[in-house]
């Protein structure tokens, strides 16, 4: 049979096929792209986070700061907390060590006793000089440091994060 | 030369499969055989089937990212409305498609009953239709719980309340229904089992029935003065 004498049979065949494929790739092509969406997802950025204004900060006397990063998976929130201490050297703008509060033994959080000019972790009694070096206690390593920061023309300090 | 031989090899792999399977004779079966003189309104059975998958298939991908607890059930369906692509039309189909699906089945049963199709000997093909339009229903009903807002909670909280309005036993219906006295989360996991496991279980093998009936016994034709 010819194409022009298609029977009303293969008729039904064809356009029943033709629809189908239609309705199947119309379907397909999202679905694919519904399932694998998330695995296409960016991680979390990194980011300068601002912990405070040099107006604020003594020299030679620590300033505490804290600051709290999300991450977001679909319908789940997590939130983490951080904190440190800006040291002023001196009174140039850049002359700053920014110090990790969190413990390096257990990671429980250290805080500045100013009568004896130490960093005390309450959790097993762990004391840091004020550079972060470990002077009593289990700590293996000294405070952890950011070193990535910055400081602009109005004094505001800045600190890159490329974790969570 | 070349698609010569591999027609033969298509060929060769075709007729061992159907000399296993009977290829042929369930496609005669199921796709070729004789149909009285219908209409439109005979092809609501395949409509019905056809909603039945799609509503299958879609369910199946939902489930993917949607979390049957009551912390949750609410931002997952936000989630897959706003931040997964084409969820909104994945979710979208399988809303609209429920709504088809029982006006489809329900039309169908109107047809079958105008036409006097129920009659013998397709009375079990009738009885098991019923039971799979009462299940659609079911599908909706539980379905309905799922999204978690309040929409959801006040019509199955009232639902729930007018199975329990059952003489002697209502009260047992609606704690079994709820999982308990109240409406909570075992509610809404309960609810969830149903709709996606034993609801659709029964309604394949239902439809496995029901079409094995239908090829058994073909479709009536409709009646003409003289019946």
């Amino acid at each position: 049979m010819s194409p022009k004498e298609m029977s009303r049979r293969d008729f039904i065949k064809l356009t029943t096929a033709a629809t189908g494929g239609v309705m199947g790739v119309a379907l397909g092509v999202p679905i694919v792209a519904y399932l694998i969406h998330p695995a296409l997802r960016e991680g979390s950025k990194e980011d300068w986070i601002n912990i405070g204004n040099l107006k604020d900060m003594e020299v030679g006397k620590p300033f505490p700061f804290t600051f709290t990063r999300t991450r977001i998976n679909g319908w789940e929130r997590t939130s983490s907390s951080f904190g440190g201490f800006v040291i002023r050297k001196s009174e140039t703008p850049e002359d700053l060590l920014i110090l990790s509060s969190r413990c390096t033994h257990l990671a429980c959080r250290v805080h500045w006793v100013d009568e004896s000019g130490v960093f005390n972790c309450p959790c097993h009694d762990a004391q840091f000089g004020r550079e972060g070096e470990v002077l009593n206690g289990p700590p293996p390593r000294p405070l952890d440091r950011y070193t990535d920061f910055k400081v602009d023309a109005e004094g505001n300090v800045s600190i890159f994060i490329e974790e969570g | 030369m070349h698609s010569i031989l591999r027609s033969t090899l298509w060929k060769k792999v075709y007729d061992w499969l159907d000399e296993r399977l009977g290829l042929q004779n369930l496609y005669a079966a199921v796709l070729d055989r004789p149909e009285p003189l219908g209409n439109w309104w005979n092809t609501l059975g395949s409509a019905s089937a056809f909603l039945f998958l799609l509503q299958g298939a879609t369910g199946i991908f939902l489930t993917v990212y949607y979390t049957p607890s009551p912390d949750h059930a609410y931002d997952s369906i936000q989630y897959i409305m706003e931040g997964v692509a084409f969820g909104w039309l994945i979710r979208g189909i399988h809303h609209w498609g429920a709504t088809l699906m029982v006006l489809v089945v329900f039309i169908h049963m109107l047809r079958v009953f105008a036409t006097a199709s129920f009659k013998y000997p397709r009375e079990l093909t009738w009885i098991v239709g019923i039971g799979l339009l009462l299940l659609t229903l079911g599908m909706g009903f539980t379905g309905y719980l799922l999204p978690w807002n309040q929409r959801a909670f006040w019509a199955t909280t009232v639902g729930t309340e007018i199975a329990g309005s059952v003489p002697f036993i209502g009260d047992f219906i609606l704690k079994a229904l709820r999982g308990g006295p109240d409406l909570s989360a075992l509610t809404l996991q309960r609810f969830f089992a149903a709709h996606i496991w034993m609801l659709p279980a029964l309604m394949a093998a239902l439809i496995g029935v029901h079409l094995y009936l239908v090829v058994r016994h073909g479709e009536s034709a409709h009646p003409d003065p003289e019946d």
